[in-house]
């Protein structure tokens, strides 16, 4: 009795604080999910304190130190003007992530709302909606980025809401297919007879429920979006008021017999950080999946 | 449904697809800076007048837009993309002369990566979570997250530069006369840490692909009876579940054809490999717009078919899906 009486005090923010100790449980079985994790504060931390510990500017020439390999005072060697590597692949993970992130939020936001509206509403909505998300799909997206990007500029603003408004029909797809199973469901149902209007439906009762496989997929598209971006600038589609992974691995390339660790360091921290979105992606699928967590 | 009515049903919806390419490449042409003509001649020089006009004319550009769309599209259909602002002659020819060498690296990459892939999966899902099946899953991790450009470097660092095994760029070695088998060598060489470099991103798909469909596959019960009918190892794997399981497998490899011509074209930035990818690259170093969006338009156009073809493969390996 006690118990049940005990349950039904429970605040908001501690049912909310159990929902995530149960989430974090299940997280944290799954081992690389956590090092995705722990990769991707480390990242975070770098891009928010490098600006503010080191006064390094990266755009200097340091005639002195051309081409040096790697040493002490510069971990990672130097480039073709003289920039210690380290520090501009430091400087470099604020451009991922910013990218990464901003495009992912366009994206999803996109995603989401053309997804729940096709897929609560169904009929001549959906059928408008689907055939211009199922277009979008099918046309080669980093082309149609690429080429929109060579048109009308390669700013970091320009570069972001491209790759966000390109990006968007997986998302609604995958929103809309889980729609279509929830809105029959019991609870919806009841709902409806409660008197709740379409807009809480939407946001109260289908969204969080079928919310979980768009944050996993938003996951992995943050990697992707990342690999876009760093593939962009490889192409010289890369903002060049910007330290960016993918233009200092396209400057790279005019010194691969000269200068290996120009083009091994920036790499390395492009795949690091790709690979640590995937594993975060699969550890949250894993966690947040009732289906794979019964088992 | 007969195989012909499928694929008769299927083609009318090729084309509103095709035709939204080019009305992308049409919006894009006159939303950004500069004038319609610039896209079809490339900018920055001195154009003839009488070109301009000849351009004009041809393309219907003094008249009002939605006739400019109709003439655009029935231009891109008859194959007029324009003229390239850097090798001076059309567009579709500059691109169609570099298909073949994308072909040949695209191909090679597949083969290396769905042999391989197979090879894996198929191990791999004999015995989950054996040190063969972990040491595929580590290799699908890796692969699948690794950038192809740099991938590419590395390989170039390791085996052009450090061993001197291997070329570093191009298809074949420069100013070297070759002739016959030695030629078809050179090239081969030239090939291999290209189609490396392009396939690894596939390997990783196929070996993760063919691992979870061949695990589906083997908890069926049609397999429980090819045990208990007291078969092979080999007929079990291979004739029975390895059949089923390559469906979801082809369907990917069509699907992913878009994916494909993205590493492409920065795998043959990279290698200077003189393929649809370098022309990418070296159009945008040089500013040819005409030639990137018909590269653009050739890339949607090609996806689609291929999708296409994917769909009608699909429905001859597994008949159920003519009868939805």
């Amino acid at each position: 009795m006690g118990s049940s009486i005990e349950r039904l005090s429970l605040g908001r923010l501690e049912r909310y604080s159990r929902g995530l100790r149960g989430f974090w449980r299940s997280y944290s079985r799954n081992r690389p999910a956590v090092m995705g994790l722990a990769i991707l504060f480390l990242l975070t931390a770098t891009a928010v304190l490098t600006d503010l510990l080191d006064p390094y500017n990266p755009f200097g020439i340091y005639p002195s130190e051309v081409l040096l390999p790697p040493s002490f005072s510069h971990p990672f060697g130097t480039d073709d003007l003289g920039r210690d590597i380290l520090k501009l692949v430091m400087f470099g993970s604020k451009t991922s992530l910013l990218v990464g992130f901003s495009a992912v939020f366009i994206a999803s936001s996109i995603g989401i709302i053309v997804g729940a509206l096709s897929g609560y509403y169904g009929g001549r909505v959906e059928d408008i909606l689907m055939r211009l998300t199922d277009m979008l799909l099918i046309i080669p997206n980093f082309f149609l980025i690429l080429l929109i990007v060579a048109l009308f500029g390669s700013s970091l603003r320009n570069v972001v809401l491209v790759i966000g408004f390109m990006t968007w029909p997986g998302t609604a797809r995958l929103l809309r297919s889980t729609f279509l199973s929830l809105r029959e469901q019991e609870f919806v149902q009841a709902a409806r007879v409660v008197g709740a209007s379409h807009l809480r439906i939407i946001f109260r009762h289908l969204l969080p429920n079928g919310i979980y496989p768009v944050i996993v997929n938003s996951s992995l598209q943050v990697g992707s979006a990342i690999l876009t971006e760093a593939g962009l600038s490889f192409l010289g589609l890369g903002d060049p008021s910007l330290v960016s992974w993918g233009r200092m691995l396209s400057i790279a390339q005019m010194y691969v017999r000269r200068a290996w660790w120009m083009a091994a360091f920036p790499g390395a921290a492009i795949f690091i950080t790709v690979m640590a979105f995937n594993l975060i992606g699969d550890g949250l699928n894993d966690a947040l999946n009732p289906r794979l967590r019964e088992r | 449904m007969s195989m012909r009515r499928y694929i008769l049903r299927r083609i009318p919806q090729l084309i509103p697809l095709c035709i939204f390419a080019i009305v992308i490449n049409f919006t894009l042409m006159h939303l950004a800076p500069g004038s319609p003509i610039d896209y079809l001649v490339g900018g920055g020089e001195v154009v003839p007048k009488e070109y301009i006009e000849k351009l004009t004319r041809e393309f219907g550009l003094d008249k009002p837009l939605h006739e400019q769309l109709l003439i655009y599209i029935l231009n891109v259909f008859s194959g007029n993309l324009g003229t390239s602002y850097r090798y001076r002659t059309p567009v579709l020819q500059v691109i169609l002369e570099r298909v073949p060498n994308t072909l040949l690296l695209m191909t090679t990459s597949i083969m290396f990566a769905f042999v391989l892939g197979i090879f894996l999966g198929v191990s791999s899902s004999k015995r989950p979570y054996s040190l063969v099946d972990n040491l595929a899953s580590t290799i699908s991790v890796l692969g699948y997250s690794i950038p192809t450009f740099w991938l590419g470097m590395l390989l170039i660092i390791v085996f052009s530069v450090y061993l001197r095994w291997l070329p570093t760029m191009g298809m074949s070695t420069i100013g070297a006369q070759l002739e016959g088998w030695e030629a078809v060598i050179d090239t081969l060489r030239h090939l291999i840490l290209p189609a490396t470099t392009l396939g690894t991103t596939y390997l990783a798909l196929y070996t993760r692909l063919t691992r979870a469909s061949m695990l589906e596959e083997l908890r069926k019960d049609y397999i429980t009876t090819a045990w208990g009918k007291g078969l092979d190892d080999r007929a079990v794997y291979y004739r029975h579940a390895f059949r089923n399981a390559m469906l979801p497998v082809t369907t990917v490899l069509g699907l992913n054809l878009g994916l494909m011509l993205t590493g492409a074209t920065l795998t043959e930035t990279v290698f200077s490999w003189p393929g649809i990818g370098r022309l990418v690259y070296d159009s945008i170093i040089t500013r040819d717009y005409p030639v990137l969006m018909g590269i653009f338009i050739i890339v949607s156009i090609t996806v689609v078919l291929a999708n296409f073809i994917v769909d009608i493969l699909y429905a001859i390996l597994d008949p159920r899906v003519r009868y939805k």
